[in-house]
């Protein structure tokens, strides 16, 4: 990793780990990691490692906030204790109870919740790591996790933060540049419908700059969404373009190939053709 | 007016998956005039319509189904059961005992909470609550065997086509299994042996259920299965 600290002085700007203005972190995200949800998603976003859990729909519990129209999302952001240094108290804090619900904002609609009267999803997301820009990485965590839990999607939901640092515009800010930075953008975007979802700023912007910056995020998000797709792809193992390969089979003989015509099989359910 | 990928290939929530008018099938929504898939799934187009067979997905509860699940609350001439869903089924009095409600009646005599049930769901109210049956054959309080749970989406593959795979796992092990439509399994064998299998094989269903040849694969994978307890 070129995670250098130190400022450069030479005539070429360059960030403070060396990516370009409109280059993203690193992205890593994975569906599917909690038995125990009905659907999850972890990601780590340059070195956010966040976790996120769904369930649901199901019966709400107090029945009172349950709306009989619709459907509720719930959205939990929490902190661990050591994700940030120092320690911070796992008591919900004001900046929690915000970004619920701006979280919650930005998934809505992408929800059918006029489909689940009187019921509740909840969407839990842990930081087990953060490095600035957390909101958005929860929003792209929680959005994977609200698909791996086969709950009807418009579209998937992804996330960015741009932010205005030593004059300049940069996609993805880490936690430096979003403490020293002059302003910060975070994004969320529905590439299908080519909607955002959520917008918030912090610090001072033009309004070329302000526009510039919506700009750049939309396209940051677009390059995230593909690797949600991606993600939720893999999960069964074949990427299109890819010959169909089971992955659970390898403790059995390979799979007798496509020729060998079973009368047995079924047609509903779910089954892959070699391609 | 056209297909926009392989038939089979795997899709995403927002995924284009035709353009232009066509009926719409399972898991999918129209908007401007294409369709986009709303699950994670296989594309599948017949004829007249374009559907995804989900691969991932909880229970939405349908008249017809056959489900397992919890009595949770007793109400007055009701009980709440939970299958799972959305929300919690309704099981009436008339529906569980063939006799009409009376004030008089002690409840928790038929059933308690906690009891297990296998029901049908006869109907859905207007506010989309299921509504639950226990009369009728190999409906009822559940009074011995073991219950395992799969993803509900997995349901179709577990049964197979007009039964194919679950009569040979039955056949096979000798064992009575209840497949609740919710994911819910119940399985009453003759040995504690016999049900371990079933519970094995199903978990195998479960995971490969999305590759081809299934059937046969698991017929082998029981036979192997067998030898080892021999």
């Amino acid at each position: 990793m070129s995670k250098t600290r130190k400022k450069k002085t030479s005539k070429k700007w360059e960030r403070i780990d060396g990516r370009k203005p409109d280059e993203l972190r690193p992205i890593h995200i994975e569906s599917g990691v909690l038995p125990n949800a009905d659907g999850s998603a972890y990601i780590e976003m340059g070195r956010n490692k966040i976790m996120a859990g769904v369930y649901g729909p199901r019966e709400m519990h107090p029945k009172r906030l349950s709306k009989p129209n619709q459907g509720v999302l719930r959205c939990r952001y929490h902190m661990a204790p050591f994700s940030v240094d120092p320690r911070r108290s796992p008591a919900p804090s004001r900046r929690d109870m915000e970004i619920s619900m701006v979280m919650r904002d930005a998934l809505e609609p992408a929800l059918f919740l006029e489909r689940y009267p009187r019921s509740v999803i909840d969407v839990y997301v842990e930081i087990i790591q953060a490095d600035g820009g957390t909101r958005c990485a929860s929003i792209n965590a929680a959005a994977v996790a609200l698909a791996d839990a086969g709950i009807p999607m418009k579209d998937l939901v992804a996330s960015v933060a741009v932010g205005k640092y030593e004059d300049k515009l940069i996609l993805d800010l880490g936690d430096y540049e979003d403490k020293k930075g002059q302003s910060d953008l975070p994004l969320a975007y529905m590439p299908k419908f080519d909607k955002v979802t959520l917008l918030q700023m912090e610090g001072i912007m033009t309004q070329e700059e302000t526009e510039e910056a919506v700009k750049m995020a939309v396209e940051g998000c677009k390059k995230i969404y593909e690797i949600q797709k991606e993600t939720l792809k893999k999960k069964y193992g074949m990427i299109q373009g890819e010959a169909a390969a089971p992955e659970d089979t390898a403790e059995k003989e390979p799979e007798t190939p496509e020729e060998a015509e079973e009368p047995t099989e079924d047609d509903k359910p779910t089954e892959e053709e070699e391609q | 007016m056209s297909t926009t990928l392989e038939e089979r290939s795997i899709v995403v929530p927002g995924d284009l998956i035709y353009e232009g008018r066509i009926r719409t099938g399972d898991n999918t929504y129209r908007d401007g005039g294409n369709v986009y898939a709303t699950k994670v799934g296989l594309v599948n187009y017949s004829k007249d319509r374009v559907s995804v067979i989900a691969l991932e997905g909880g229970y939405t509860p349908l008249v017809g189904d056959l489900v397992v699940g919890t009595v949770t609350d007793i109400e007055l001439g009701q009980w709440l059961v939970n299958i799972d869903g959305p929300m919690d089924a309704i099981l009436t009095v008339n529906e569980a005992i063939d006799k009409p409600f009376r004030t008089n009646m002690d409840m928790t005599r038929i059933l308690d909470v906690g009891d297990l049930v296998v029901g049908k769901i006869v109907d859905l109210d207007r506010n989309r609550t299921p509504i639950l049956s226990i009369l009728g054959r190999d409906l009822g309080k559940v009074h011995e065997g073991f219950i395992i749970r799969i993803t509900p989406s997995k349901i179709p593959r577990l049964i197979g086509k007009k039964g194919s795979m679950i009569n040979m796992i039955l056949r096979e092990t000798r064992c009575n299994v209840s497949i609740g439509q919710n994911g819910r399994i119940l399985i009453n064998g003759r040995s504690r042996a016999d049900e371990e299998i079933v519970e094995k094989v199903v978990h195998k269903i479960e995971a490969e259920a999305h590759t081809s040849g299934l059937t046969n694969r698991i017929q082998e994978y029981l036979k192997t299965i067998k030898e080892e307890k021999k």
